[in-house]
């Protein structure tokens, strides 16, 4: 297989590779966002726990 | 039918869905790869569209899931709402940013595909406006849910607001029968099609496994955001304690 015609896409590069492209950020972006979204509120609970115990002695 | 409840209790369901994550993650990479090897390797050029064909195999698993995933989230709020189910409420909630990225998907690979194609980024075509009306419908649920501080009430006005727009779910699919439109008509899914859809199976198989890759990645995401959900909402419970205090 010839990579650079692989790459060139019949001319249509710009537009097969921009919507792969933005296709693979969208995914990486969902899984990001869930990743961090469960972090914060680890973080926040655990906090939130200590500042109680804390309060409480 | 008996039903197992016991996965409703958000606890069960808590640690269900972590041991569920990391295979439905790993299904998801595998399909994913098999269909971007299969769409980009296998399937033939179109005899028309060239190469640019292979934007379908994002574009079309893309708007499914942007439909699929609407759905869900309006399914999901009806059964919060009548049954007060806190889990389908949760569900709703998340479903919608990943509904929303998959709506911007479709719309931003098809204005990729429509401008060598039919050399427009966009027309107000019936099919490209009603698929715009569902992103605003995505927006304006996390808007309506970011805006009430109370989950269990934003979840009520959101899933009202959810079930209103469902009626734009068929608009969006039968558009290119109703209408005249300048996106082209459903190859799998007419129903004088069922059977004998107008595509080649060279084009309906990694649109498929594509499509099946796309479902799987939903279910992994959404059961993550879930699990986070259910942290907080049940953070005064004595099981988060333990979640907490572990690790």
């Amino acid at each position: 297989m010839n990579w650079t015609e692989f790459f060139h896409m019949g001319g249509y590069a710009v537009y097969v590779w921009g919507s792969y492209g933005i296709a693979a950020l969208v995914l990486v972006a969902n899984v990001w966002a869930a990743l961090r979204r469960r972090r914060r509120v680890m973080t926040r609970l655990r906090d939130y726990a200590r500042a109680n115990e804390a309060g409480n002695e | 039918m008996p039903i197992n409840y016991k996965y409703a209790a958000p606890k069960n369901f808590y640690a269900l869905a972590g041991t569920l994550t990391p295979w439905l993650a790993a299904a998801t990479v595998l399909l994913l790869a098999a269909g971007l090897y299969m769409a980009l390797f296998v399937a033939p050029p179109d005899y028309q569209q060239g190469e640019s064909v292979r934007i379908m195999y994002v574009h079309v698993p893309s708007a499914w899931m942007s439909m699929f995933v609407y759905v869900i989230m309006a399914g999901a709020g009806a059964i919060g709402l009548v049954w007060n189910i806190k889990l389908a409420e949760v569900l709703a909630a998340v479903s919608a940013p990943i509904g929303a990225s998959f709506t911007l998907l479709a719309l931003v690979t098809g204005s990729l595909w429509g401008k060598p194609m039919w050399g427009a980024w966009w027309a107000w075509d019936a099919r490209l406006t009603s698929e715009l009306i569902l992103l605003f419908l995505y927006i304006g649920f996390m808007a309506l849910q970011a805006a009430i501080d109370d989950p269990r009430r934003a979840a009520r006005a959101s899933a009202l607001l959810a079930l209103v727009g469902v009626v734009n779910i068929p608009v969006i699919h039968f558009s290119v029968q109703w209408w005249n439109t300048l996106h082209q008509p459903a190859s799998i899914s007419s129903i004088a099609k069922v059977g004998t859809p107008a595509i080649d199976p060279s084009m309906l198989w990694p649109l498929l496994i594509m499509a099946v890759a796309f479902k799987l990645y939903y279910v992994t995401v959404a059961l993550m955001r879930m699990r986070a959900e259910i942290l907080e909402r049940e953070r005064n419970t004595a099981w988060v304690a333990e979640v907490l205090s572990a690790r």
